[in-house]
């Protein structure tokens, strides 16, 4: 590994690649899009939560003037599509059965928007009601109505259930052991910019869909698929894309709706969803109710864990079965969790989909296992803290189910955290209606396997240069915002030694980039940095070696900086890097290296064992201060200390705004975002209702960085786009528990839950607010899977080590 | 669709005359007719900024004003912002402080910001929280957008 004065772009604060053009006003999302003669869609949606199509009739909205087409489930062929290879169960535009207020029936393409609109009004549509399952208790009780007829049993998509050692004999070991019940409501992702698509059929028979997505890859398939056309002729572009957090990951109805009404009418059509439709297409957080069972010694080390979810999943599967393992798989690479047992379980409700929003799955378990060990360190009278410091993974080591811990700064966020926010001196000290909160968390630098089994790289990288020295790099990944085309840049920049601005990247384009799986995972700096990195050396060769000719050198002796290569014991003897291109071409040839990144194969070898794996984790720590008024239950963060293990930042400030992102984020999930409904319908499917922080909800953020050099990331780097918002939201709610001895169980922490427990305070009864019972146990058997021994943790570590010797970098000493 | 109410405007500069429905809405107005693409639309509701324009220098929700209202007033839009290329000190600040994200709420955040400063040079910092926590952003967290601001408003260029 480099030390780190010797990088010229990695690590420094430079502006993104693609900021100028962002603040002129000059990109262009899918919604910026006007093409000639372009028509606009419309998409009629279901207004029950549950119900039969018995009968469509568009002749009325046909006749309306200026509508070009109508289409129905009957002008797709019959498949169904889903993000998720063993949950295909969406159809384009439903043709027998409707699921939820929101579910797509019929579309209109039109003149505009305004026509479309109207004549979506004049498509009836004749339904037969059936009941309605709006909770996790209905689905379990009602086994009559079925959502799907698919699944685990009735009403349930996946059910789940793993043991690694012996829980029941570690809790019989336990000085302490303490059970508790959580719930987690869901929310939605919310993002700026509505989803929107534009398709163009082209009179060669191959069609061009634009669109606001977070997985370019997944969409070419599913349209393929749906369409019944060959990947070959469908051509797939991701518009820059205005927000997603996991909500644009999914292959979406509008998106097969312009591409086929582009088949049928000759023109390029647009679909612009509206806000209310945004809410609808969800694909959020889950609700999730829990239940934990943790065995301690007396001095709080973890003995053995029993961890229990059920999900509420929506009317599809989407990446539920993802989402159901991640409520289970990540409670072990945090602290120590020697045995640990597992049962999950997702059922299907009448409401919009959830899936994958920031931290996928991982948050709602976050919360509750760290109130949880927050009240096992009342139990003990230990500070929440050091209980926590003294049992924090080992680095290189392998957890109970068989998850390879990489670096681990865990300790260092924790101190910084500590130091910063001046916990000693807060921590159950502070006047009342004031108190500080403590968590740490875990969460992947990229997902160890794609969504569709494969051997194949999950991100490649092109890089040409130029005879002028302009250098283009090619790559399938998806800028949602969090700067991945920055990245591409900075990684090619500093091989090359030239500067970021001196870089094209061309990115999404399934017609010109190598495949990148997508934007999902938090694995795009690893997967895509990997891979333009090899990419650049695999160029750098050819321009060191073809500079040493000319400079009677060894190629060794050269070094690429400031836009020349250069003998480094004799700076002056050189070239530019544009000379440097032209010696190289002419003498091997145009000058094109492609670089690929596939995770490292780990994971134990159990049926579930896919979902958790990672080249690296990253670590945060988080301590909150509230401020809780007795009188309203308003909670108001004053501030928030996070450090943030993040193996390198290649570029602090674009980590540092990605923490302060997820923050943010965390804060609104914690007290006050929630997706609601009532008698079926969506209570709150606008920005007015579904409250989100503004600057003034906002507390002061301080960030630290920690850099633990992972030897798995490009120049070290890990993971910070979804880990940082983890801790955010146990740590308010322990926060909440310091200022008024409430314990709000149940997020998000709103002032009639805060009001409640003080009252039940007020009557001396336990003060808490939150779910008091789970449903029944019809968990399958489990999958009793052996616990590593040291040979396989030697194993784990030795493999870590012969990767990092064959990239050349080896760990921080 | 028969109504047309003949109306000018001058936008960015350039004066306009044309004649729109009633119901037109100064955001279609300005991206559906003009190509002024810069200007989002977000909530559709007046809530989150995104289309956030200058009219006659105060910021208004260009998503829930009709353009009939508007007639005859001078709108300046993000592309208005950078005549010539030159960017606006607070575009330079937002680029600089990575005030930027995914760049949905940019130019709506950046003329809140312009609205602020152009009536009040030397905001307090309560001000700045304020003309900023009219417009919603979903992924930073403001903390950038913020200190971008403020840079601009203490006279960093």
């Amino acid at each position: 590994m480099s030390p780190k004065e010797e990088l010229a772009v990695i690590g420094k604060p430079l502006p993104k690649v693609d900021a100028w053009e962002k603040v002129a006003g000059d990109t262009r999302f899918a919604d910026d899009l006007f093409l000639p003669r372009m028509a606009y869609a419309k998409i009629l949606r279901s207004c029950h939560p549950h119900a039969l199509i018995k009968r469509i009739e568009t002749s009325r909205a046909r006749a309306l003037p200026g509508v070009y087409a109508v289409i129905t489930g009957a002008d797709f062929p019959p498949v169904k599509f889903g993000i998720m290879p063993t949950s295909q169960d969406e159809e384009v535009l439903c043709t027998e059965k409707v699921r939820f207020v929101g579910d797509p029936v019929a579309a209109v393409a039109a003149v505009d928007e305004e026509t479309a609109e109207r004549a979506t009004e004049l498509i009836d549509v004749e339904y037969e009601v059936l009941p309605t399952i709006m909770s996790i208790e209905q689905a379990l009780a009602q086994e009559k109505v079925r959502i799907h007829e698919y699944g685990d049993g009735p009403n349930i998509h996946k059910a789940v259930s793993l043991e690694f050692g012996d829980v029941e004999e570690a809790f019989r070991q336990a000085h302490l052991v303490r059970e508790d019940v959580f719930y987690f409501e869901g929310n939605t992702h919310l993002p700026m910019e509505q989803h929107a698509a534009v398709a163009r059929w082209g009179p060669d028979g191959k069609l061009t869909l634009w669109s606001s997505t977070q997985t370019p890859h997944y969409v070419h398939r599913a349209m393929a698929k749906v369409l019944g056309l060959p990947m070959s002729h469908v051509r797939v572009i991701a518009t820059p894309n205005g927000g997603g957090f996991g909500g644009k990951s999914d292959p979406f109805s509008h998106e097969m709706v312009v591409a086929r009404f582009a088949q049928l009418t000759g023109r390029p059509v647009k679909c612009t969803l509206t806000r209310e439709e945004v809410f609808y297409c969800h694909r959020g957080r889950h609700p999730v109710l829990m239940w934990v069972k943790t065995g301690v010694t007396k001095t709080g080390e973890i003995l053995g864990m029993h961890f229990r979810s059920w999900l509420d999943g929506g009317a599809y599967g989407s990446y539920g079965v993802a989402s159901t393992y991640y409520t289970g798989v990540l409670q072990t690479s945090t602290y120590k969790v020697p045995v640990y047992k597992f049962e999950g379980m997702r059922v299907f409700t009448n409401k919009p989909p959830c899936g994958p929003k920031r931290g996928h799955g991982t948050p709602q378990p976050r919360y509750a296992l760290e109130c949880h060990l927050d009240k096992i360190a009342a139990d003990l009278g230990l500070d929440p803290v050091e209980l926590r410091r003294r049992q924090l993974v080992d680095e290189f080591s392998m957890t109970a189910n068989h998850l390879t811990i990489t670096t681990c700064g865990l300790g260092e966020c924790i101190d910084k955290v500590v130091e910063a926010s001046g916990w000693r001196d807060k921590f159950r000290k502070l006047p009342p209606g004031r108190g500080v909160g403590f968590a740490a968390s875990a969460y992947i630098t990229g997902a160890g396997l794609p969504i569709y089994w494969n051997k194949m790289p999950h991100s490649g990288v092109i890089v040409k240069i130029d005879r002028g020295g302009g250098v283009t790099v090619f790559c399938g990944s998806t800028d949602i915002g969090q700067g991945s085309d920055s990245v591409l840049a900075y990684v090619v920049a500093e091989v090359l030694g030239i500067a970021p601005e001196d870089i094209r990247v061309v990115t999404g384009d399934t017609d010109l980039t190598p495949v990148d799986l997508g934007s999902y995972s938090s694995r795009v700096t690893i997967m895509t940095g990997n891979a333009a990195k090899e990419a650049a050396e695999k160029l750098q060769g050819l321009l060191f070696d073809a500079a040493a000719k000319k400079l009677d050198v060894p190629p060794s002796a050269l070094e690429a900086r400031a836009r020349r290569i250069f003998v480094r014991d004799d700076p002056d003897k050189g070239m530019s890097f544009p000379d440097a291109a032209q010696l190289a071409e002419a003498a091997y040839g145009t000058l094109a290296a492609a670089g690929s990144y596939t995770p490292p194969m780990r994971g134990g070898k159990f049926k579930g064992s896919g979902v958790g794996p990672t080249p690296a984790y990253s670590y945060s720590a988080c301590v909150v201060e509230v401020a809780v008024d007795p009188e309203t239950g308003e909670v108001r963060p004053v501030e928030i200390w996070i450090a943030h293990d993040v193996g390198r930042a290649i570029n602090p400030l674009l980590v540092e705004g990605q923490v302060e992102g997820s923050i943010y984020m965390g804060l609104g999930e914690a007290l006050m975002e929630e997706q609601v409904f009532r008698k079926g319908l969506h209570k709150i499917p606008s920005m007015l209702e579904y409250k989100s922080p503004t600057t003034l909800e906002t507390p002061e953020i301080r960030t630290v960085l920690v850099e633990t050099l992972d030897p798995e990331g490009p120049f070290g780097a890990k993971e910070s786009g979804q880990g940082p918002l983890l801790p955010v939201i146990p740590a308010i709610a322990n926060a909440v528990y310091d200022a008024v001895g409430v314990r709000v169980d149940e997020v998000p922490i709103t002032p009639e839950k805060v009001l409640k427990g003080l009252d039940l305070r007020a009557q001396g009864k336990e003060p808490r607010v939150g779910p008091e019972r789970v449903p029944a146990a019809r968990f399958p058997e489990p999958i009793r899977v052996p616990l590593p021994g040291e040979d396989s943790t030697l194993e784990a570590q030795a493999t870590i080590y012969r990767r990092a010797i064959h990239r050349r970098e080896g760990p921080r000493s | 669709m028969a109504t047309r109410i003949p109306m000018s405007f001058t936008i960015n500069g350039d004066r306009y005359e044309m004649e729109l429905p009633p119901q037109r809405t100064l955001l279609e107005l300005l991206r559906d007719e003009l190509g002024l693409t810069g200007t989002k639309e977000s909530c559709g509701a007046g809530i989150c900024g995104a289309c956030t324009v200058l009219v006659d220098g105060q910021p208004v929700s260009s998503c829930i004003k009709m353009a009939f209202q508007v007639k005859g007033r001078e709108i300046t839009t993000i592309e208005g912002l950078a005549p010539g290329g030159q960017l606006d000190p607070l575009q330079e600040a937002f680029v600089r402080h990575g005030a930027i994200q995914c760049g949905y709420c940019t130019p709506g955040m950046i003329i809140i910001a312009k609205g602020l400063l152009l009536q009040n040079p030397y905001p307090s910092e309560e001000e700045i929280y304020e003309a900023v926590g009219s417009n919603i952003c979903r992924c930073t967290g403001y903390v950038k957008i913020v200190e971008a601001v403020r840079a601009v408003a203490r006279g960093e260029r």
